[in-house]
């Protein structure tokens, strides 16, 4: 069904298109640069609650496959895109979304609205069309979240992280079952003594939607638990350690999304890109007076992309080292942090 | 820290198929980059049509022969601390090898800058690079190096065919090919071991039908490692990447085999060691998630000029960069001008490659694709939907769209499509179309025969869809047809509306072009660079400023007989419009040229050349004067269509165009002028030219008018030829009385008033050999003094008389003492670089400045130059299977250089790099043709010929033309016409002239104008 819709920004801006499917819908605004891994994306809990833009033209051209998608769901709340591509094979993307039942417009003038975003920054919009049904998608990590605690085994399990799930990424766990690690998944607000219970060997603290202060109760317990075992961050994982520790988080003007951020491992001074999605940043100054110190920084605006600690085993990373979509370079992170869970040394490799 | 650096540059020698245009781009950012470093920058570049041969560009310019003897000379002279010899294609690889296996490099102790001749080599040879891949666990087709015949053998036991057959070290894949049999694989073989400079073969099992695409890497010496650009042919595996359309970024590849390719260029990079760019051709299986390595060129290439074209990041000037030491992440992005180089470029918007070819020239040539590159250019453009990108390149590539695909093909047999289809031919993409539209296929049927991903047919298919529901009432159709690539015309073709009436409607309803601007970055960072396409949806993001300023028209795709030359005339243009005060904008289409480079013009646009898309910008950049001289025939014809709409032509007019191309009126301004002429005329029918012929008695000369390179021309012995050529005629035609004689040719300024003539140049081939691949001498060598006089005045006299003001070319055939004018190009000519370079003055600033309309003091007297300079034209006939490599009115030359010389004898003419130096050093000797006696000292053929230690082969008539093919495939000159042969005669014992940098020929030249 298509009728003709539009994007209303909380600025008054406004975006016309043709909606497809009937549901309109609200959430942040937010545009992704990256020119493949639509599927991924759609699917990546980090995303839950947000309106999408695509800043590539035509989106659907290789169709999808259930494989490749990072969560059990699309996640998004809606979608902004110039062409919804037909790829000429029945895999399709539209079919896809419209089962899903979230909204698309499409023949968006993207540009200019990724114009107005990057000068008037990130915030809330409204995907509606004259006749349709307002729908409230549930956001936040609790929405996301697994709901009982799960473990996935793997054969010949070399060690046990248990990660803190606040909309984890399939590709993440993959990655860790990859290296051997048996993981546990547990609901983001389980209770340190549950997670002690589990005896693990280390801690992965996830990446997620939303706005990180949605954890400041859980600071202290976050704490606790990164002190006491082997401790990696990823995005949303990496902002409440940072605060747990002493840091300082903002907003960003308009956040990072795409697959092509270039960064710098401050230690071996290596640059490598990696994939990013994330609206809230550590503020650099505030590493300072905190107990962590700067591992990366990003290379076009300085901004901080991970820290360490300097005496316990806690390295915490803005960007997404499991890539899906994007540079798979990064996936060392992941290979440093089982190190350090066995108590060996790697070498940084780019 | 490289303020001591001194560094040789190798360019690419001249334009060859697989080897065009975008070895300037590439080699010109290098110097420039070098110099802005600190950098001494010594130049060896045997093309004089290049921008990156100007006396600006480096500090010492050599013009010379592309062989070890002559770079070992200049080594000698200049003592360069450095090489750098990755910018100037596969020619200035293998130069660089050669020297150093000559101990040249370790001798003077030249040091490699960038990627080492290990590493090139490991990408180079067949054997190494797969022994380096295996070591990298890199998945590869079975395969195996073959140097004899009975290897191949073995490995047909083994594998069976259908195998490819790649030669070691050769452009574009010479000699190369898919082998379905086993006697064609015993042919490709042997072509291949000949063609081959290390006689190596490399036989692989052939993946035909896997997807095809490339990645452009950049590295630097610290290990940062970045993807520029992506690359996805539409073609599958089989099609020369050269040959096929491409679409940038991919298009029908997940993000999961995305990444795999991406980290495994990033492995196979950082393992070999490059640093600065690498190209790496990937082979995707169409469904399981598996690929192979097709190739690693460690270098910049025609694939990396596309690319940098496409994202806007420059490729060659970071390459070079890196080459020099620096990070990165330390190297600002030269685009957004915020962000640094050490990122990976996104794009919202996608762009088209697709390749132009010859076959128009050759009727009845082997138009099938294959891993033998035949295609001579490319055109490039951007749109929002893949519809958009593919049409605009289509119509900038001259593809016929009638409205979609080329009229003939409505009511052909299908059998004939399916050919086109399966062969494949350059036509296999509007075939399919056709066949899509008369419903005698499928999607799905082409899907299986073509292994073509359904994505680009369901494009197809759309097309179709849009034509057939094309409405002229409603906006909405029209702007939907609009957004998908359809011009006007095409719209008003199919509505049956007139193109006006479209551009009226679209008026009303306001609906126009959008120019957005190439920054790198899909819009996250603001960015300035003044680089823009055309599409038709969003918002234009240009501003026309109020200054006064100049649109140049470039010339759009490589063409035989339309080549860098006019990229060069384009780019000088540009710099004396910026000298003179004007704001320039740079309007073309070809992604390998210095003109589409974004620092070149203040604002450039990526469009097709057609009236349509040029007056767009126009009117985007709210201009009104339009520069179309130095584009090419493809500029000039577009100038009375943009008259008609009001824009003023810089110059010229289209009446004055028009008064030298009608013959009737061009005849009448030489007969007023009191100047002789060709007996001719323009006829209408065929009765006109059947009277006409048999007036002005044969043998006669009849081709049709504004066409490029000769195209559809004729020489006439007598009637039956006449009744032969008759089916093919399109009236009007241009008929002529054929004149043997001498050809004199010269480039003039004129500001309106007087007019300048440089140099005379002197055709050594007699009359009828197309003058752009004849072998020109400037100053001529045996022309009388009284002569050139008398050629100087008439040209005078011509520029005095013709409303025009700027760069025109005169050709002349003098007989018996009688001067004829057979043709005055009222535009810059394939020469003028070639003649700047030679007088060493500012002939294109002269013409710029007389044409925008201010003063300009042109000498009076041509120049009186202390030597000559010799024009040879380079050729690429072994690649165009059956083209004759006989010379005639039709030109096939792709490419010349130039030598210098004391007397106007060069044996360079027939030295001019490594594989015709190979071949004139052999004691062997000349075989002479039928009727080619009293051309020299060669052996009378014989039916049991064999050319294999043949240096020469003396050949005219019409029936030895497979052996003039065979001979090609050997190696040997062919010289079809006496003049050239005597000329050989002379030379073929003369030693080598010594080198010397342009800027002492231009301290001589200051001399005797001084003195």
């Amino acid at each position: 069904m298509k009728e003709q819709g539009a994007l209303t920004l909380a600025n008054g801006e406004s975006y016309a298109g043709e909606l497809i499917g009937t549901s309109s819908v609200e959430g942040e605004v937010v545009f992704f640069t990256g020119m493949t891994g639509y599927q991924e994306v759609l699917t990546d809990p980090s995303y839950r609650g947000q309106i999408l833009v695509f800043t590539y033209p035509l989106i659907g051209q290789y169709g999808i496959k259930q494989e490749e998608s990072e969560s059990h769901q699309i996640q998004v709340a809606g979608v902004i895109v110039q062409t919804l591509a037909n790829n000429g094979t029945k895999t399709d993307l539209a079919d896809w979304l419209a089962e899903a039942d979230i909204p698309v417009l499409t023949g968006v003038d993207t540009r200019s609205l990724v114009h107005q975003l990057r000068e008037a920054g990130d915030q809330l919009g409204v995907i509606e069309s004259a006749v349709s049904k307002k729908q409230h998608q549930a956001t936040g990590i609790a929405a996301v979240s697994v709901e009982t605690v799960k473990t996935i085994d793997v054969p010949d399990a070399v060690g046990h992280i248990v990660c803190l799930d606040y909309g984890v990424k399939k590709s993440m766990i993959e990655a860790l079952l990859a290296r051997q690690m048996r993981v546990t998944i547990v609901p983001f607000d389980t209770a340190t003594s549950v997670i002690e219970g589990l005896k693990p060997d280390g801690l992965l603290f996830s990446n997620g939607p939303g706005n990180p202060n949605q954890l400041e109760p859980f600071l202290p317990h976050i704490k606790q638990l990164a002190s006491h075992y082997p401790t990696l961050g990823i995005c949303m994982g990496h902002q409440i350690i940072a605060k747990a520790f002493g840091c300082t988080i903002t907003k960003q003007h308009h956040g990072h999304r795409g697959a092509n951020h270039p960064v710098r491992h401050l230690a071996s001074n290596r640059v490598f890109m990696t994939s990013q999605n994330h609206g809230y940043v550590v503020e650099a100054k505030s590493v300072e007076s905190s107990e962590l110190v700067t591992a990366y920084e990003h290379i076009n605006d300085g901004s901080v992309e991970g820290l360490v600690h300097p005496s316990k085993p806690i390295m915490t990373v803005q960007f997404h080292p499991e890539a899906n979509p994007g540079p798979t370079e990064a996936m060392v992170v992941f290979d440093q942090f089982v190190a350090s869970v066995l108590k060996q040394e790697v070498a940084y490799v780019g | 820290m490289l303020d001591n650096k001194k560094v040789m540059v190798i360019g690419s020698g001249p334009i060859v198929i697989g080897q065009a245009a975008e070895f300037d781009y590439s080699g010109t950012q290098a110097c420039q980059t070098l110099r802005e470093a600190g950098c001494e920058v010594i130049l060896m570049n045997s093309n004089p049509a290049t921008i990156m041969t100007d006396p600006l560009t480096a500090d010492h310019v050599y013009i010379e022969a592309m062989t070890v003897e002559k770079a070992t000379e200049i080594i000698g002279r200049e003592r360069p601390t450095h090489l750098l010899a990755t910018v100037g294609g596969q020619t200035a690889l293998n130069l660089a090898l050669s020297l150093e296996e000559a101990g040249v490099l370790e001798q003077y102790g030249v040091s490699l800058l960038g990627t080492s001749l290990e590493t090139i080599r490991d990408g180079e040879d067949r054997e190494r690079f797969k022994q380096r891949m295996i070591e990298l666990n890199q998945p590869l087709p079975d395969s195996q190096t073959i140097e004899t015949i009975e290897e191949l053998e073995e490995f047909i036991e083994n594998h069976g065919v259908t195998l490819v057959i790649r030669p070691a070290f050769t452009l574009g894949g010479t000699g190369g090919g898919i082998a379905t049999t086993k006697e064609q694989a015993r042919t490709l073989a042997l072509n291949g071991l000949q063609a081959s400079p290390i006689s190596q073969c490399l036989v692989e099992v052939s993946i035909a039908g896997y997807k095809e695409v490339e990645y452009e890497v950049m590295r630097d010496a610290y290990d940062t490692t970045i993807i520029v650009c992506n690359m996805e042919n539409i073609d599958p595996v089989g099609v020369h990447t050269g040959d096929s359309v491409v679409f940038a970024p991919i298009q029908s590849i997940s993000d999961q085999m995305n990444q795999l390719l991406r980290t495994e260029s990033r492995r196979i990079v950082s393992a070999l060691g490059v640093i600065g760019g690498c190209n790496i051709q990937f082979a995707i299986h169409p469904t399981e998630h598996r690929y192979f390595v097709i190739e690693v060129n460690p270098r910049v290439s025609r694939s990396s000029a596309l690319a940098s074209k496409a994202t806007g990041y420059p490729i060659a000037k970071l390459a070079t960069r890196l080459a020099l030491g620096e990070r990165l992440d330390d190297c600002i992005n030269p685009v957004t001008k915020e962000t640094m180089a050490s990122f990976e470029p996104a794009l919202d918007y996608i762009t088209a490659k697709v390749p132009c070819f010859p076959f128009d020239l050759f009727p009845g040539c082997d138009r099938a694709l294959g891993t033998q590159m035949k295609a001579t250019g490319e055109s490039m453009a951007m749109g929002k939907t893949l519809e958009e990108a593919l049409q605009k390149a289509w119509r900038g590539a001259g593809v016929e769209q009638a409205p979609l695909y080329p009229a003939w093909m409505r009511d052909v047999a299908c059998e004939q499509l399916w050919k086109e289809i399966m062969t494949p031919t350059d036509l296999r993409l509007p075939a399919m179309l056709a066949l899509l539209d008369r419903q005698e296929t499928t999607q799905e049927e082409l899907a299986v025969k073509t292994s073509i991903h359904p994505l680009f047919l369901a494009l197809f298919g759309r097309l179709l869809t849009i034509r057939d529901g094309l409405d002229v009432t409603s906006v909405t159709s029209i702007q939907h047809a609009k957004q998908h690539g359809f011009t006007d015309q095409q719209i008003a073709d199919i509505t049956g509306v007139t193109t006006e009436t479209i551009r009226d409607i679209r008026m009303v309803h306001g609906i126009h072009p959008v120019f957005q601007m190439i920054d790198t970055c899909a819009a996250e960072f603001a960015s300035t660079t003044p680089y823009y396409y055309g599409s038709w949806s969003g918002k234009t993001e240009v501003l026309p400023s109020n200054q006064k300023k100049v649109a140049v028209i470039g010339a759009g795709p490589i063409r035989i007989g339309q080549g860098i030359e006019f990229d060069y005339c384009s780019v000088h243009a540009v710099r004396a419009l910026q000298r003179a005060g004007y704001e320039t904008i740079m309007i073309n289409n070809n992604p390998e040229t210095v003109s589409t480079d974004f620092e070149v013009a203040d604002r450039l646009y990526v469009e097709p050349l057609t009236v349509e898309d040029v007056v767009h910008v126009l009117e985007a950049e709210d201009c009104q004067d339009v520069l179309v001289q130095f584009g090419g025939q493809t500029a000039i014809s577009l100038a009375a269509e943009l008259e008609k709409r009001g824009y003023q032509l810089l110059g010229t007019t289209s009446d004055t165009i028009d008064a030298m191309e009608d013959r009737h009126r061009f005849y009448d301004f030489l007969d007023r002028l009191d100047i002789h002429h060709i007996p001719g005329e323009e006829v209408m029918t065929i009765d006109a030219l059947k009277q006409t012929a048999t007036r002005l008695g044969y043998p006669l000369i009849v081709r049709p008018s504004y066409v490029i390179g000769g195209k559809g021309m004729h020489i006439l012995k007598d009637e039956t030829m006449l009744q032969d050529i008759l089916p093919s005629l399109t009236f009007p035609v241009l008929l002529d009385a054929y004149v043997a004689g001498q050809e004199f040719e010269v480039d003039c300024i004129s500001n309106g008033t007087t007019s300048y003539v440089p140099v005379i140049m002197e055709q050594i081939e007699a009359a009828g050999v197309h003058s752009g691949d004849s072998t020109m001498i400037l100053p001529p060598k045996s022309a009388t003094v009284e002569l050139q006089d008398a050629i100087e005045r008439i040209a005078k006299k011509i520029g005095q008389h013709l409303p025009y003001r700027g760069a025109f070319n005169i050709q002349f055939v003098v007989t018996d003492q009688e001067i004829y004018v057979l043709e005055i190009n009222p535009r810059a000519s394939r020469t003028l670089p070639i003649v700047a370079k030679v007088t060493g003055q500012p002939l294109l600033e002269w013409a710029v400045q007389a044409a925008i309309g201010q003063e300009v003091n042109l000498p009076s007297k041509r120049m009186e130059l202390p030597f000559h300079a010799v024009k040879t034209p380079v050729f690429s006939t072994l690649k165009l299977t059956h083209v004759d490599p006989k010379t005639g009115p039709i030109m096939r030359s792709t490419g010349e250089t130039l030598q210098w010389t004391e007397n106007g004898y060069a044996k360079e003419r027939f030295l001019f790099d490594e594989t015709t130096k190979r071949l004139m050093t052999k004691p062997t000797y000349t075989i002479a043709g039928q009727g080619t006696e009293g051309w020299g000292q060669g052996i009378p053929i014989t039916e049991d010929v064999s050319f294999d230690a043949c240096v020469a082969f003396f050949s005219y008539v019409a029936e030895e033309k497979v052996l003039r093919e065979q001979a090609l495939a050997k190696g040997v000159h062919i010289i079809t016409e006496k003049h050239l042969a005597e000329y050989y005669e002379v030379v073929r014992d003369d030693g080598s002239i010594p080198v010397k940098p342009l800027s002492e020929w231009t301290i001589k030249q200051k001399e005797w104008v001084e003195g």
